[in-house]
């Protein structure tokens, strides 16, 4: 047997996993950094605060004195980043493994644009009278019937990866298109609103957003991770996966909608933010390799990791501009990304 | 031991009618080879076997029940399909990739038991890809792939295996190491093995039971000794063939008539006449 | 798919009325308006042109200036959306499918925000150094791993192409502070306010590739054989494709530095055609361009009443008629 995994089994046999060697190391890693990064964005701002500081503050050490900043302001939003990104990365790891193609993400295939539309709707003609409160549920409401919509489009006795793909790309088209028309027929307080929501921003979070989002993940995270074997065997394709004994149309179903239900969280809370489904499970797998279980924790920490550095850089690069985080995610991520897939370029046979 | 036939199967791809109300039996402990024309049905009828396809009337049925009365994950322990052209994803090790054919038998607990680890094994010795477990499954040569794919299918741990087309696009040396490998695992632990080849000859040569496809039902099946005769090749194949004993096994080995050159009897030990 | 006329006359008689109604379609699209304007005062304005009256003004300045524009980006749309279909060997292939258009937008707003760059001419060679850059990458992107340039892989390279640049753009006009609303207009696609001089540095160029592409009909018909095939049978492939690529670049590229990014034309109208007169490009070029100009024409009348008194972003119309013939496209089955 390779060595390169090691076996965890209970006595009796009825518990056991395979886990490989190089994917703890990268997971624990990928924690540190993430640490790390967490703290120094905790410094950085319009005030600048020394990283010992912010530790204490984190231990519960800290006497009343950065409570505001980092407590109300930094803290929220940087977990609330995190938070995000690690849903939408999900998504997408997701996403992928049922088109099997390593492009497929949220936002090319329409579950952004859902949201969005919605979204856009609501702060059209909904935000005045019914307040802000309810905007998330608006796009989370918006992602799940676009989403049917698109399923149950691609629908023809059973869904097929390349149709899912079409279809949701028409749609995007279509969401799209309405958006942009809810824009501009709108007046210009509501566009800018629009506008920065579809850029993606996690300006002004707060701990009720932080809870709700955590609260959302708690359940579909695990979800996700239960899936884990039934991803690895529906990437071999539908025929050797039936072989197999999987029951791949509901299985299928089943992965759509944690997809989904994380998409929409995620651009619930922040917008549309664009580009973390896609690069986050393509970074994970250069890293990790292709065993989903190690994938899922992998991706939503680098997806966390991307949103957080792209507020960070967002909000103290352009001082006293603070700039919506959707900005930055394609430029601080596309060159890494390009950079990987540079390299992992191999001839076609 | 695990029975496997079908009950006044038909098959249909849209509006065209591919296998009209078959009855077939597939002999249990040998290895049995459909064999037919293009866009026969060979094909889709091992696949309706396999349960990736659904009877458009009729039905499979597995020891004594409708296939499709079964749980899937009930039949992936008992038949194992190798369809044709399968393709790993990228970067996928072999170790992977024959680790996944234990899924019918792990669940979430247990997700790599000592069975597990035991058959992966196995099958990895068996096919002698142990030294390339780590290797990608998109490096190797073409016949190492396959010899992978039949190693996660011998890994499920099934009575029966269905292959379709295991040796299309591989050089003979290759194919010859396939259907060398099916063989063995058929004579040392009587496994049920169902394919369909294309090679007449090979066919011949390996199936202890041939079946051949010809307008939408069997037209003839049997021992190859008994079965394949010129008459039956022209018949389904429509191609006029002299037979002969293959030199080293003994099977019938068919040399088709047609053009090529003729070399005289002074020249070559083995005269050929034309037709 | 059987071609509707199939023998040369009735695929004359067609082009025959398919130029016809393109004409008619002009002129409506001068006619109607937000101020309704008799077709005799159209002819009038041409014929007897009269400085002092209002209705003589508009039709000559703005909507004679519109109805062009529109007809010129609508041709060179579904042209350069044929050109790449056949070159792609890929029915989804279109300018917006494949971030032609996006990358286009994103080299103009880079130059525009970070370079001050407001010339028009130079609007133009910057747009087709976006267009082309994007189908540099495109075509790179889909043909990474293993199985080659597989068509759904063209088309995610496509969407994650343009989605890259759509948002880097919009980051650069977050970034940049503009005026909000024209420039979401412009984002969006649209013909309005668009004047004859724009046309001036491009047309030729423009032109050019379009009379290119009626030239090259022949051989792309030889192209769609195979890369083998053409080869062993004498075509210098990779000069045909070159062109190929060019003439789409140019005629995408022009048409964003006009009117934005407007979408679906080059997707749908080779749709169209090809059902009508079958694959032969010699008469596929024509007939696109000519439905490509009336389809756009048709669109951006629509655009005009639909929202009375507002206008709509012409690309936002094409998006909303072409989505759903995208889908029934994909439910049909275009591509396995």
């Amino acid at each position: 047997m390779t060595n390169r995994h090691i076996t965890v089994r209970n006595r009796s046999g009825t518990v056991s996993f395979l886990w490989e060697k190089r994917a703890i190391v990268i997971l624990l890693s990928l924690v540190a950094i993430t640490s790390v990064c967490f703290i120094a964005g905790l410094s950085i701002g319009s005030t600048m605060i020394s990283p010992v500081a912010v530790v204490k503050y984190l231990l519960g050490a800290d006497d009343g004195e950065h409570q505001f900043i980092i407590g109300t302001h930094r803290l929220p939003r940087m977990i609330l980043s995190l938070l995000v990104g690690a849903a939408l990365g999900l998504s997408g790891l997701l996403l992928q493994g049922i088109v099997r193609n390593p492009l497929a993400s949220p936002d090319i295939i329409g579950i952004t644009g859902g949201a969005s539309v919605a979204a856009i709707a609501y702060i059209a003609y909904f935000s005045e009278t019914a307040g802000i409160k309810w905007l998330p549920f608006a796009s989370i409401l918006g992602a799940a019937i676009v989403s049917t919509a698109i399923y149950a489009l691609s629908w023809n006795r059973g869904v097929t990866p390349y149709r899912l793909v079409l279809i949701g790309m028409g749609m995007a088209a279509a969401t799209g298109a309405l958006t942009m028309m809810m824009i501009v027929l709108s007046n210009t307080d509501v566009a800018a609103k629009a506008y920065i929501w579809m850029t993606g921003s996690v300006y002004g979070a707060t701990w009720g957003q932080v809870y709700a989002m955590l609260s959302w993940l708690v359940v579909f995270v695990p979800l996700a991770l239960l899936l884990n074997r039934v991803v690895n065997v529906q990437e071999l394709g539908d025929d050797v996966a039936a072989g197999l004994g999987a029951r791949v149309q509901w299985q299928r179903l089943g992965m759509i909608g944690i997809s989904v239900a994380l998409a929409g969280a995620a651009v619930a809370f922040a917008g549309a933010i664009g580009f973390v489904g896609l690069m986050a499970p393509h970074m994970a797998r250069k890293l990790a390799g292709r065993s989903y279980a190690v994938l899922v924790p992998v991706t939503a920490i680098i997806g966390g990791l991307l949103v957080c550095s792209a507020d960070v850089v967002a909000r103290t690069a352009f001082l006293p501009l603070d700039i919506p985080a959707g900005v930055f995610t394609a430029g601080i991520g596309a060159p890494f990304f390009i950079y990987l897939l540079f390299r992992s370029r191999k001839p076609s046979r | 031991m695990h029975e496997l036939k079908t009950n006044q199967l038909t098959l249909s791809y849209g509006e065209k009618t591919v296998i009209r109300e078959l009855n077939l039996q597939i002999p249990q402990g040998k290895i049995t080879v459909f064999i037919g024309s293009n866009g026969c049905g060979k094909s889709t009828l091992l696949r309706s076997l396999a349960r990736l396809l659904r009877p458009a009337e009729g039905a499979v049925i597995l020891d004594g029940r409708e296939l499709a009365k079964w749980s899937t994950k009930e039949v992936a322990k008992r038949l194992a399909v190798l369809p044709q052209g399968p393709v790993a994803p990228e970067g996928l090790t072999v170790f992977q990739l024959v680790k996944q054919g234990r899924y019918p038998h792990q669940n979430w607990l247990r997700q790599w038991s000592q069975e597990d680890e035991r058959m992966v094994t196995k099958a990895l010795e068996a096919t002698r890809m142990l030294p390339y477990a780590d290797r990608p499954v998109d490096s190797l040569s073409g016949g190492q792939r396959q010899r992978a794919w039949i190693a996660m299918v011998l890994a499920q741990g099934t009575d029966v295996l269905l292959l379709d087309e295991p040796t299309t696009y591989l050089d003979m040396t290759h194919q010859i190491e396939i259907l060398d490998l099916l063989f063995e695992l058929n004579e040392k632990e009587r496994r049920t093995i169902v394919m369909v080849l294309h090679d007449l000859n090979l066919a011949c040569r390996y199936a202890h039971h041939i079946v051949a496809v010809h307008d939408g039902t069997v037209y003839d099946q049997g021992k190859p000794e008994d079965v394949m005769t010129a008459e039956m090749v022209e018949a389904v194949f429509q191609l006029r063939c002299q037979v002969i004993k293959d030199p080293l096994f003994g099977t019938p080995l068919f040399i088709p008539h047609g053009k090529g050159r003729i070399i005289d009897e002074q020249r070559n030990a083995v005269s050929v006449s034309t037709g | 798919m059987e071609a509707l006329l199939a023998r040369t006359f009735s695929k004359t008689a067609g082009l025959l009325a398919v130029a016809i109604l393109f004409v008619l379609l002009f002129l409506s699209s001068i006619a109607f308006g937000q101020t309704p304007i008799s077709p005799t005062t159209v002819m009038d304005a041409f014929i007897r042109y009269d400085p002092a009256s209002t209705d003589h003004i508009i039709i000559t300045t703005t909507r004679v200036s519109r109805a062009v524009i529109a007809a010129v980006i609508g041709s060179s749309l579904a042209v350069a959306g044929a050109f790449m279909q056949a070159l792609t060997r890929n029915p989804l292939a279109s300018p917006s499918t494949f971030g032609i258009n996006a990358g286009a937008m994103f080299c103009i707003v880079l130059s525009v925000t970070f370079f001050s760059v407001t010339s028009l001419e130079h609007y133009m060679w910057i747009a087709f150094l976006g267009a082309g850059l994007a189908a540099v990458l495109v075509y790179f992107l889909g043909s990474l791993g293993n199985d080659g340039l597989s068509p759904i892989k063209i088309v995610l390279a496509g969407a994650a192409i343009s989605a890259l640049f759509s948002s880097f753009t919009q980051g650069m006009l977050v970034l940049s502070e503009q005026n909000l609303e024209s420039v979401l207009f412009w984002l969006a696609g649209s013909v309005s306010g668009r004047t004859l001089d724009m046309l001036e540095p491009l047309w030729p160029v423009m032109a050019g590739a379009g009379i290119a592409a009626f030239w090259l009909g022949g051989s792309v018909n030889l192209l769609a054989l195979g890369d083998d095939i053409a080869k062993g049978l004498g075509q210098r492939t990779i000069l045909v494709k070159t062109l190929m690529a060019l003439i789409v670049v140019v005629l995408a590229g022009g048409s964003v530095a006009i009117g934005g990014s407007i979408g679906f034309i080059g997707l749908i109208v080779p749709h169209m055609v090809r059902s009508l007169v079958g694959t032969d490009h010699r008469w596929i070029v024509p007939y696109c361009a000519f439905m490509g100009a009336g389809l756009l024409l048709l669109a951006d009348i629509a655009a005009r009443f639909v929202i009375m008194p507002r206008e709509m972003p012409i690309g936002v119309m094409t998006a909303l008629f072409g989505a759903p013939f995208f889908i029934y496209l994909a439910r049909k089955g275009v591509h396995k």
